[in-house]
């Protein structure tokens, strides 16, 4: 299995340098190479396992509750108007 | 004896006996932290100011005689834990500045019974590691050699509790990352069963291994924190809805009859001697003390790494996700906003987290998940068997928490997979879901901690708890302190 870096980078909106694509490149098919590994085992009838415990839905009372103010919620955000979050234009 | 050396009970007896002065305590770690701090580099963030208030409020409640389990107990809590109001890194330049609008359940629960913050610990960038290296910041360092690593991810708290720059800490476990760093630095960590803990506010990583745990200087104080630490929370939904025993009740009971598995697969090639002979040692220890050691097998152990890297990548993937910088965190300028993003995570994540969260998007991605992601979730269900059979005829399963003691800043940083590799004993407990503790057991010839990894069944954490009291009673190892 050979991955693509450029694919694979855009995907995960990671801009990666051509020099740091080709590292990652042969760092990650060795990793998948390694992974493969797991195809010496047959699972064909085995259920896959997404989680150890068996999760129930939790359920409560639709009451009104507490929850930070506009302002908290905007105290970390890297730009903001009085109210909402600022990000480059999306639309032309 | 310096005060900053004792641990929590010891503490907490001189405290209700009003020997010592909870501001007293505080003045000898943080004088402890001035003075090694440089060289040890455990922390991320001090917050001494906010834990003298926190001490003064302590002391009142210590006055009235009526102190809490923690109260006037300084301690350490790894950096991706949030913490109201103060600065929550995951050692990652991304969260640099990010100050969480929210606490987390599991020190909101510490700072109901009393406990004092006194930082936050240096971690694997997003605790992707097992060296500390990972740290967008720096790396921290073994206490007991300066030139080596103190594991990871959990490093920061495991050296602090090592070095005496705090009396207890928190950690996180995903694969190893609070046994692991806790067996390098000769102190005891514990991952509780996956569910014990609330995971409300510890930033995500791989939401279905993740577990919040300690790591202290004893056993006593392990099960003193998991009492505080337990139980359900309504915030996170994936907290069981099981009581919590008082897990101090089992200490000191005799371990007579107690079948310990040895798997035969833990003990392999490459497997550093000293660590294999001190383990062997332990465990005859154990046997003199009415154990009974039985040979299992854990068969599909070999799969584990392989299947913990694409399981824990692709949700790391995903989790990651959200750092996108617009609601917080570093935000880097782009042309449009796709570029703002590509240029927002490139200089923000560190390499090895954008290893894994490529790795974790190409095993999700289209035509590929079936050969990966929904392989390992199979193999995993193999490997969970594997651990339900050992259970039907042995209490507890012992095996080396690490394959070797700490090794040198840099060995490994070259190739991932080596690194990934040395978390091979702890990362099957994840998988499996069930609780596993490391105690010291021995030294290397070059005086480096060697750690004991026992593992127990699911929510049975006491069990594993009264089997490492009983040995940790009966050796001189957890005594070590490293002479920095």
């Amino acid at each position: 299995m050979k991955i693509s870096v450029e694919y694979i980078a855009k995907l995960a909106r990671l801009a990666v340098s051509g020099e740091e694509g080709e590292i990652f490149g042969s760092q990650l098919n060795s990793i998948l190479t390694y992974m493969e590994k797991l195809n010496e085992l047959d699972t064909k009838d085995i259920e896959p396992t997404s989680h150890v415990l068996s999760l129930n839905n939790v359920m409560r009372d639709d009451v009104l509750k507490k929850s930070i103010s506009g302002e908290d919620a905007l105290i970390n955000a890297p730009d903001h108007t009085d109210k909402f979050y600022r990000v480059p234009k999306i639309i032309e | 004896m310096e005060l900053y050396k004792l641990n929590i009970s010891e503490a907490r007896e001189l405290l209700d006996r009003k020997e010592l002065k909870a501001s007293d305590l505080l003045d000898s770690i943080y004088k402890r932290i001035d003075d090694i701090e440089d060289k040890v580099k455990a922390f991320v963030t001090l917050t001494k100011e906010k834990a003298y208030q926190m001490a003064e409020v302590s002391q009142r409640i210590i006055d009235t005689g009526k102190s809490f389990p923690l109260s006037g107990i300084p301690m350490a809590i790894k950096d991706n834990m949030c913490t109201k109001g103060i600065l929550t890194t995951c050692s990652s330049k991304i969260l640099a500045n990010f100050i969480p609008p929210y606490e987390s359940t599991v020190t909101s629960r510490l700072g109901d019974k009393g406990y004092i913050l006194l930082g936050k610990t240096n971690l694997d960038e997003f605790a992707m590691g097992s060296s500390t290296e990972n740290s967008g910041f720096f790396t921290t360092k073994n206490p007991w050699d300066l030139e080596r690593i103190p594991g990871g991810s959990s490093g920061g708290s495991a050296a602090a509790v090592a070095a005496g720059e705090c009396i207890a800490a928190l950690g996180s476990d995903t694969g190893g990352s609070i046994r692991q760093p806790a067996s390098l630095c000769g102190v005891v960590g514990l991952k509780p069963t996956y569910g014990r803990v609330s995971r409300y506010g510890l930033v995500a990583f791989a939401s279905s291994l993740d577990q919040i745990g300690t790591i202290t200087k004893n056993v006593k104080d392990s099960a003193i924190l998991m009492n505080v630490i337990s139980g359900n929370d309504p915030l996170d939904s994936t907290s069981a809805p099981l009581p919590v025993p008082d897990f101090t009740k089992v200490l000191g009971h005799e371990i007579k009859g107690i079948k310990i598995g040895i798997p035969k697969e833990y003990f392999i090639e490459g497997m550093d001697k000293e660590v294999e002979l001190s383990v062997k040692d332990a465990i005859k220890k154990l046997e003199s003390l009415g154990a009974v050691p039985v040979e299992i097998s854990l068969p599909h152990t070999e799969y584990a790494v392989a299947t913990y890297y694409v399981l824990a990548t692709s949700e790391a993937s995903s989790n990651l996700a959200r750092y996108d910088g617009v609601k917080y965190g570093f935000r880097a300028e782009g042309k449009d906003l796709m570029d703002m993003y590509m240029n927002t995570r490139a200089q923000g994540f560190g390499v090895e987290v954008k290893r894994r969260i490529m790795l974790g998007t190409f095993t999700l991605s289209s035509g590929y998940y079936d050969a990966y992601y929904k392989k390992a979730q199979q193999v995993r269900t193999l490997i969970k068997r594997d651990f339900d059979e050992a259970f039907k005829t042995v209490d507890v399963i012992v095996t080396p928490t690490s394959p070797t003691a700490a090794f040198k800043i840099g060995e490994k940083t070259e190739d991932p997979l080596q690194m990934y590799l040395s978390d091979i004993f702890t990362i099957s407990v994840n998988l499996a879901g069930v609780p596993g503790i490391s105690i010291p057991c021995g030294f290397t010839s070059n005086n480096l901690p060697i750690g004991l990894q026992l593992i127990g069944k699911h929510f049975d954490e006491e069990t594993i708890l009264k089997v490492s009291y009983a040995y940790e009673q009966s050796t001189e190892w957890h005594k070590r302190r490293p002479g920095i």
